[in-house]
């Protein structure tokens, strides 16, 4: 059982969202739990409520899960997930500000050294030009 | 009015087959200014709603369009899944079986609240907001006439987006280069209004 932050990256492409888990992985190893889903209920490019809300629970840790966004619709279909999510769950679940790629592989690196939810999602934000 | 299980079915019907008829319009619209997928996305969508119908008009009027929402938020994909999920949600939660304008109203304009939030937008955004909002303040009003009078609200409100600049969403991406083109969730908006309106006609 893994007490670190768990990260879900989140793109309109199902290529996009594996590749980037891909290398989180290579980068950062298992130590994060980690989720990943691209594309929309059809398997065309889009995003998916459902698929996120499996993606979240698959990267389920108590420290809670940042998740990693591209585009538009990802960002709002994400947020529609967390308020989705069950009462106890919903509380600990954010959406980072941040670029996917780099967003997820400084969230994941932060993650891995142990840092709460708060502070993986300050990392990974501090890509973001203010 | 009274929203028996009959007129929530025809509702949903007349409302989703609305929006499948003129997919291929939105996704038209969307690629002007958007990524093309409105279109598909609502079809997708309201295709799901219009399968479970009689399902979804079997419950109370405020569970049925939970549920539209629902499925809406679960199959439509892009960003107007969650906001025309939010939309559909939001009224379910204060409407019963039996409502007046006012209630209907004020539900409305807590909805809209509700979708505005979801999508961190204001009106004058270019977007469903421009649609909806000049829509509520005529549902407020009230008056004779009123189906009629809320197309024709819904008709110009979609047009007036024309000329605006997109500042939220895909749109916003081609900044003074949105100018000349409808706004897709206004015009989708605009079908659901037409078709709710229609309903409302042949009720009374």
């Amino acid at each position: 059982m893994t007490e670190n932050v768990g990260i879900v990256i989140v793109s309109h492409s199902a290529d996009v969202a594996r590749g980037t888990a891909m290398m989180v992985e290579q980068m950062v190893g298992r130590e994060v739990p980690l989720g990943w889903c691209g594309g929309d209920p059809d398997g065309g490019l889009g995003t998916s409520v459902e698929a996120i809300m499996a993606a979240i629970d698959r990267a389920w840790s108590e420290k809670g899960v940042a998740i990693l966004v591209d585009l538009g619709g990802a960002e709002t279909n994400s947020e529609m997930a967390i308020e989705m999510l069950p009462e106890p769950r919903r509380g600990r679940v954010v959406v980072c500000n941040a670029p996917v790629v780099e967003g997820a592989v400084m969230a994941a690196t932060e993650a891995a050294s142990g840092a709460t939810l708060e502070a993986v999602r300050r990392t990974a934000e501090e890509l973001t030009p203010a | 009015m009274m929203l028996d299980r009959e007129t929530r079915k025809r509702l949903i019907v007349a409302v989703a087959s609305r929006v499948i008829a003129a997919a291929d319009e939105l996704t038209d619209l969307d690629r002007a200014i958007g990524d093309g997928d409105h279109g598909t996305n609502m079809r997708r969508g309201f295709e799901a709603v219009l399968a479970a119908a009689d399902e979804l008009s079997a419950k109370s009027f405020g569970e049925t369009l939970k549920g539209v929402g629902t499925t809406l938020v679960m199959k439509v994909g892009g960003a107007s899944g969650p906001l025309y999920g939010t939309l559909f949600l939001s009224l379910g939660k204060s409407l019963a079986d039996e409502v007046s304008r006012e209630q209907v109203a004020e539900a409305f304009a807590a909805a809209i609240d509700a979708v505005r939030a979801r999508g961190k937008s204001e009106a004058g955004q270019k977007t469903m907001l421009d649609l909806l909002y000049p829509v509520l303040a005529v549902l407020r009003a009230g008056g004779d006439g009123l189906p009629e009078r809320l197309k024709a609200t819904a008709r110009l409100a979609a047009e007036n987006t024309i000329p605006m600049k997109a500042i939220r969403g895909r749109a916003s991406f081609l900044g003074e280069r949105s100018i000349g083109h409808m706004d897709p969730g206004a015009r989708s908006s605009e079908l659901i209004v037409d078709a709710v309106a229609d309903v409302m006609e042949s009720c009374a």
